[in-house]
């Protein structure tokens, strides 16, 4: 079933008497449970096309259903409440709140839900996605005593923390290591295997091949948009000794 | 959003920020601390003026006689010998309303007791000057009617004189003199304290008015006259008659002006009470300034911290906060700012009004209406400085927002 459906989308800035179109009509369908990446150069539309999806902002033309509903036609009440509900974001900056523990920057969706959820119940929900990240013991920490890694895993639990249907990631790993990136990129393959509908823009192809289908988009435009079968992080985690220690042979070798 | 979490995401941003927090409030505190402050000496001022005008006594009218003309330049009120001891005795005689009436007349002199003396102010009083002036007798008695009329050489001393002169022993019974005039002490007259001009009341002899006439003073005209009418009611009617019957006695002409001032306790009250609230008013607005600038500084910080927080707003705006939320979240700031700034202002006013008072020996006063309005006023201030910065917040596009470093 397809959770997300765009037809002829487009989006145009107007600065003044200059228009920038930066989409001009995308068609993309995605079933449930897919782990998608979108790439594509600076200047692409990528980012435009994850503000889209993400109901950040409103396409131009066209029409975007979004878990069976048509999204392009509602408010901004409406669409913070899908933001709220439906949609979990993973930023490149992690985006936490500083001086906040990780648990209370979990807890920050639901204190935005309609759902009047207890105190308790918010408390719960939000420890609950800290241990699916495997940081429910860094709950009292400030983002500052937290690695990057575990700063974006924070980021994670908090996309998590309203069982959204889809998680959209913004360049998740481009602040992180290798090593570091390949932990997030496993994380998200085993919320993917559990059901979760995952994209994540990334311009590094080597990230891509750990989803199961990679659109590729320039000028505005999908170029290309094919299945592969993804890389397993976990393999790639097992075998990370081996290529350090090849890595500094061959630096030994020149 | 969840009701409570709306005040609960509020203090938890003031509390990520300590020490904005602190300097903002600072200036509320310091602007709420003024108008508690100046608000409760002025009110202090204005009641003591008003406790000096009640120990005045009550329903009080005092004649003053007229200016005297020299040369048809006026030499200052009071000076004309134009009010006699009859017109006193007609005044409580012919007009209902006056309940007492009692001539006085001052001297300054050296009052003498054995081998000590002391330079006091001797009255001549009538036989009812303490009832019209609520100035109860401590020990021993007032001097009688009967008295007054017979000249007798009896005098009633005040507080000052039992120290300075009998060095606080008990003065009934013994002899002092005045003016080589032998007058047996009476009575001792209960403690008073200062006069509205600022002058010890308490040092003061009293006499009957016969005797500081014509044994004393050698003066025969009364300096003024002190007039008890019935009640409040009767103030105004009774000045009226009061200034009929002397204008009748002193066989004036309609077109000729009073030889006499009727002055009640209020018009005396008035002028006082005027000057103490102009500047009651004046240190208020002073400091209804710095609250003002105060609100400046909040609706300042709070722009800065909308343009820091930037980022913040964006996230919030992303995960699912509407505009309204954030609108509320950064106005509840404000207001609480502002709020816990006004309470602390009230400590720190109560504070520096006692400081105040006890060293400048002012009396304070505090009103919850003032504390009250204060509190209020900066949580006005929150709102109205906190308005515009939430709003901006409130109308952050979330995708701009983001992408702010």
């Amino acid at each position: 079933m397809a959770i997300v459906e765009l037809k002829q989308i487009t989006r145009t800035y107007r600065t003044g008497s200059v228009a920038v179109d930066a989409l001009r009509g995308i068609d993309l369908m995605i079933n449930e449970g897919v782990f998608a990446s979108i790439m594509g150069a600076s200047g692409s539309g990528k980012s435009t096309l994850m503000n889209i999806l993400g109901c950040l902002d409103q396409p131009t033309g066209g029409s975007y259903h979004l878990d069976g509903e048509d999204v392009s036609t509602f408010n901004k009440n409406k669409l913070a409440n899908i933001r709220n509900r439906t949609i979990g974001f993973v930023f490149q900056s992690f985006h936490l709140l500083p001086r906040t523990t990780a648990l209370e920057n979990v807890e920050l969706p639901l204190l935005y839900s309609d759902d009047n959820l207890s105190w308790k119940e918010i408390h719960n929900r939000a420890m609950h996605a800290l241990e699916i990240v495997g940081l429910a013991d860094r709950a009292k920490h400030n983002p500052n005593e937290l690695s990057g890694g575990q700063q974006q895993r924070v980021a994670i639990a908090r996309a998590l923390v309203t069982k959204p249907k889809i998680l959209l990631a913004d360049e998740p790993t481009g602040n992180l290591d290798s090593r570091t990136s390949l932990e997030i990129i496993d994380i998200f393959q085993e919320l993917n295997k559990q059901g979760l509908t995952i994209f994540m823009v990334t311009h590094e192809s080597d990230i891509a091949r750990f989803s199961e289908r990679i659109v590729t988009l320039r000028d505005g435009l999908i170029i290309s948009d094919k299945k592969v079968v993804p890389i397993q992080a976990k393999t790639a985690l097992a075998n990370w000794k081996e290529q350090e220690a090849i890595e500094l042979e061959n630096e030994v070798t020149l | 959003m969840k009701v409570s979490a709306v005040p609960y995401v509020a203090l938890k941003a003031l509390r990520r920020n300590k020490m904005r927090t602190i300097l903002t409030m600072l200036g509320i505190v310091i602007g709420v601390a003024a108008v508690i402050t100046m608000v409760g000496l002025g009110q202090g001022a204005s009641s003591e003026v008003q406790e000096q005008v009640n120990r005045l006594g009550q329903n009080v009218v005092l004649v003053f006689p007229g200016a005297r003309q020299l040369g048809g330049v006026s030499i200052g009120g009071g000076s004309a010998n134009t009010l006699t001891i009859d017109d006193a005795r007609a005044l409580r005689e012919e007009i209902p309303e006056v309940i007492a009436a009692s001539p006085e007349v001052r001297s300054q002199t050296l009052i003498v007791y054995g081998n000590r003396n002391y330079h006091t102010r001797v009255y001549g009083q009538s036989h009812d000057y303490l009832q019209i002036r609520q100035w109860p007798i401590e020990s021993g008695r007032m001097y009688t009617e009967e008295e007054v009329e017979r000249t007798a050489l009896v005098a009633v001393v005040g507080q000052t004189i039992v120290e300075e002169v009998f060095e606080g022993a008990d003065p009934i019974g013994e002899m002092i003199r005045v003016r080589g005039v032998p007058l047996q002490v009476i009575g001792v007259l209960s403690r008073k304290g200062m006069s509205l001009m600022g002058s010890v009341q308490d040092d003061i002899v009293i006499v009957p008015y016969t005797t500081a006439f014509q044994r004393i003073s050698g003066r025969s005209h009364a300096m003024v006259i002190n007039i008890q009418v019935y009640d409040e009611h009767s103030m105004e009617i009774a000045q009226a008659k009061i200034t009929d019957l002397l204008r009748e006695r002193h066989r004036l002409a309609p077109y000729q002006e009073n030889d006499f001032t009727v002055q009640t306790q209020e018009d005396v009250a008035q002028a006082a009470t005027e000057t103490s609230r102009i500047m009651t008013w004046l240190l208020a607005s002073i400091a209804g300034v710095s609250l003002f600038v105060g609100g400046i500084g909040i609706m300042n910080v709070m722009l800065v911290s909308v343009t820091e927080r930037t980022r913040e707003v964006g996230l919030r705006l992303a995960v699912g906060a509407k505009s309204p939320d954030v609108l509320l979240q950064f106005l509840i700031e404000a207001v609480v700012l502002c709020l816990l700034g006004g309470i602390g202002g009230i400590a720190l006013g109560v504070i520096a009004t006692e400081v105040i008072a006890t060293y400048a020996g002012w009396p304070a006063l505090f009103s919850t209406e003032a504390m009250i309005v204060a509190v209020g006023v900066s949580a006005a201030v929150g709102v109205f400085f906190g308005f515009y910065p939430a709003w901006k917040a409130s109308r952050l596009d979330p995708i701009e927002a983001l992408r702010t470093e």
